[in-house]
């Protein structure tokens, strides 16, 4: 045995010859497996006289879909429904991971609040969505919290032209008027003159070491002369109010139930999550460094601002883009309450083509390009918030 | 978790090798029972009571089956299937036979890997509605909503019916047929749509069932009837048969109470044969000679399974489902 023989490296990353055949074998093994599973799968279909292969998404649908982003009627084909529902397990995620990082960072930031009753409530919150069922808080926001709102004849309308109902909620719909060019053309120079305040700002501040609120001062410019301009084009938005007629409203905007449910159980269900890492990333950073810098006399906003958050999100967003996964794949329930994604759209192209097995491909495929997109984009955000070490 | 079931079931179509392709007689022989899938509660078709016995029609035909097959109705294994469950849990094997109150349609018969056996139930789509509504007909929906459950031709009927009368519907589609009835009822839906017996089935369990109206419009046809895997012709013989079986027994007047009466003492050829006394009958599908005896004793002809099951709980009327001779459409082909 000799020394050398131990130190010696291969063409293939320092694995001996034997460990790299091994590996090709069982990859092999594997692979031979997929395949004759495949070739099965096919004689069998084949046998049975199931129709196979992606052809079905040609065909008309038939199928009445309630809630849809783009216009749908049962003529279109099912490739045009399955996309139906694909944008509205989208449209549900991104809302509800916008609606639950908003509330979870509420939720952390109360958790570890010196106020003692806050924090117990936060607590009591984490642990009680944290520990029932999804499935159960979306059933009991469904059946028992927008099932006991009135019916459409006698609504609840707490301001004019807002209605809550059991059929859904109600509200007055922006509609665009003449003159409306002229605003969104102002509101873009306003943008850009509230961007230039803020660079002046901050170069102004690296020249002179002097602080110019360019945020809020930006921000006071944008909004005093989008509101000037917003006026002076004589007002170009209009409302459409919703009307009851007949059997329920109609016009302006409507949120259906189950929409409204599946986002409010996603937002409850997963701010819990979020709350508890936003509250480690918190605890996480090290308590010296808040009191070196208070006693800096460095103000209280600047010290979460520049010193507490930029630590306490390396620890916090790795555990959240989890936590967005989880939502995305969470939204699947929507089955159990009759909201229109892509997985129940799916389940009725089966239950009437008998083709399960492309469809099931087609939602692994959905759903693996959604949480790899979120993953790339939180790795990318959490490579910009981590210490950069030489 | 049903969505797992439905992917097991598509794996299972991968895994099973041509098992089912012939052979399911000696398989079920083999395994001294019966794998029935059956709904996952309607009451009159397949519901189970307080002591988890499956009660129905579509139970009952499972029970006979067993019987014909095994000589013992007891021997079924009752598989609670979805609608979208219904047509793969036979077409991979996982069951033998579907007795879910499905509607025979081309498509599934052609396309999908099943073949129907024969119609135990002429059933249509219809609507129900809360009775203080006022609604009195089906096209009166216009801008309503209406609760429906998926994977069902129910819903293609309803996208269907508002097309051809131009009217909007909102439909609100579940999963299982169970919160579809809920969502009704805590009245997110102004109409409840689906099979007209199983309105009525779902009405007589309301706690109030005079509140809610069955409109009188049925708008398709929906010819229920148990499936069985395509490609094994004298399974589907036996299944067929057995059903066959039942609805002469009853044209026929055997009963469960006189069918030893019958076998011994009829002078009736047709009797004769039916029963086995004469010619061994059940040979022709490869059964025993008192494969109706056996099913008859157990859960009576189609009229006694009919009366107990539908019209004595649920108050339905025979309707079509009466025997030809009495104007419905209830037709045994001749066993000889």
């Amino acid at each position: 045995m000799s020394f050398k023989s131990k130190t010696r490296s291969t063409a293939w990353g320092g694995q001996s010859m034997g460990a790299v055949l091994v590996q090709a074998a069982v990859l092999g093994l594997v692979l031979s497996g997929v395949y004759v599973l495949f070739q099965n799968t096919q004689a069998n279909l084949q046998d049975r006289g199931i129709e196979s292969g992606f052809a079905f998404l040609g065909h008309e649908a038939g199928l009445p879909i309630g809630d849809s982003l783009i216009e749908y009627d049962p003529t279109r084909s099912y490739g045009y429904a399955f996309l139906v529902g694909i944008l509205n397990t989208l449209l549900v995620s991104a809302i509800a991971i916008i609606l639950s990082t908003i509330l979870g960072i509420l939720i952390g930031v109360a958790r570890v609040s010196s106020n003692w009753l806050l924090a117990k409530m936060a607590a009591i919150y984490v642990e009680a969505l944290r520990n029932i069922p999804l499935l159960l808080t979306l059933i009991f926001v469904y059946t028992v919290v927008i099932g006991s709102l009135p019916h459409p004849r006698d609504p609840i309308s707490p301001m004019d032209g807002v209605y809550l109902t059991k059929r859904g909620v109600f509200v007055p719909r922006p509609v665009v008027e003449d003159g409306f060019q002229i605003f969104l053309l102002a509101t873009v120079i306003a943008a850009a003159m509230a961007a230039s305040f803020w660079i002046w700002a901050r170069n102004h501040k690296r020249t002179t070491g002097r602080s110019v609120p360019g945020f809020l001062g930006g921000l006071a410019l944008f909004t005093a002369i989008t509101t000037l301009a917003f006026f002076a084009s004589g007002s170009p938005v209009g409302v459409e109010v919703p009307a009851y007629r007949g059997l329920n409203f109609a016009g302006g905007l409507t949120l259906k139930p189950e929409f409204v449910s599946l986002v409010t159980g996603l937002v409850l269900y997963t701010a819990a999550y979020i709350g508890e890492n936003v509250r480690s990333g918190i605890a996480s950073v090290h308590p010296g460094q808040i009191e070196a810098a208070n006693a800096l006399g460095v103000s209280s906003g600047i010290v979460t601002r520049l010193i507490m958050l930029p630590q306490a999100l390396r620890v916090t967003i790795p555990a959240t883009t989890n936590d967005y996964a989880s939502l995305v794949k969470n939204s699947s329930l929507a089955v159990a309450i009759g909201f229109p994604d892509m997985v129940s759209i799916g389940g009725t192209i089966i239950g009437q083509n008998g083709q399960a097995i492309e469809i099931i491909a087609m939602w692994m495929a959905v759903y693996l390009t959604i949480n790899l997109l979120i993953s790339v984009a939180m790795n990318f955000l959490n490579s910009r918030v981590q210490i950069v070490e030489r | 978790m049903k969505i797992r079931i439905t992917t097991l079931a598509a794996l299972a179509v991968a895994a099973s090798a041509g098992m089912a392709q012939a052979g399911t007689l000696e398989k079920v022989r083999s395994a001294g029972v019966l794998a029935c899938g059956v709904s996952e509660g309607v009451p009159g078709f397949s519901n189970p009571n307080s002591e988890g016995r499956w009660e129905g029609l579509d139970a009952d035909i499972c029970r006979a089956v067993a019987a014909a097959v095994l000589g013992d109705a007891g021997a079924v294994r009752f598989v609670p299937l979805s609608s979208k469950q219904k047509v793969l849990a036979v077409s991979s094997g996982q069951v033998e036979m579907t007795s879910r109150t499905t509607t025979w349609t081309m498509k599934r018969d052609g396309a999908e890997g099943v073949d129907f056996t024969q119609v135990i139930f002429f059933d249509g789509q219809g609507f129900m509605v809360r009775a203080e509504s006022g609604i009195t007909s089906a096209k009166e929906l216009d801008g309503g909503t209406v609760c429906v459950t998926t994977g069902t031709t129910t819903e293609l009927n309803l996208a269907d019916f508002a097309r051809a009368q131009n009217i909007q519907v909102e439909a609100v589609v579940f999963d299982g047929k169970r919160e579809a009835v809920e969502a009704y009822m805590t009245d997110r839906c102004d109409a409840l749509t689906t099979d007209a017996s199983q309105l009525a089935s779902f009405r007589i369990s309301f706690s109030n069932p005079s509140a809610h109206t069955i409109l009188p419009n049925l708008i398709s046809k929906e010819p229920l009837a148990p499936l069985v895997a395509h490609g094994d012709n004298n399974w589907k013989d036996i299944v067929s048969w057995t059903i066959y079986g039942l609805i002469a027994a009853e044209e026929l007047g055997i009963t469960s109470a006189n069918v030893d009466d019958m076998a011994a003492n009829s002078a009736n050829p047709d009797v004769q044969r039916l029963l086995g006394s004469s010619v061994d009958s059940g040979n022709f599908v490869g059964l025993g000679a008192t494969w109706m005896k056996d099913a008859i004793a157990a859960v009576g002809n189609y009229g006694e399974i009919f009366d107990r099951n539908l019209t004595r709980p649920l108050g339905l009327e025979r309707g079509l489902n009466a025997q030809w001779k009495d104007g419905g459409l209830m037709y045994a082909m001749p066993i000889r």
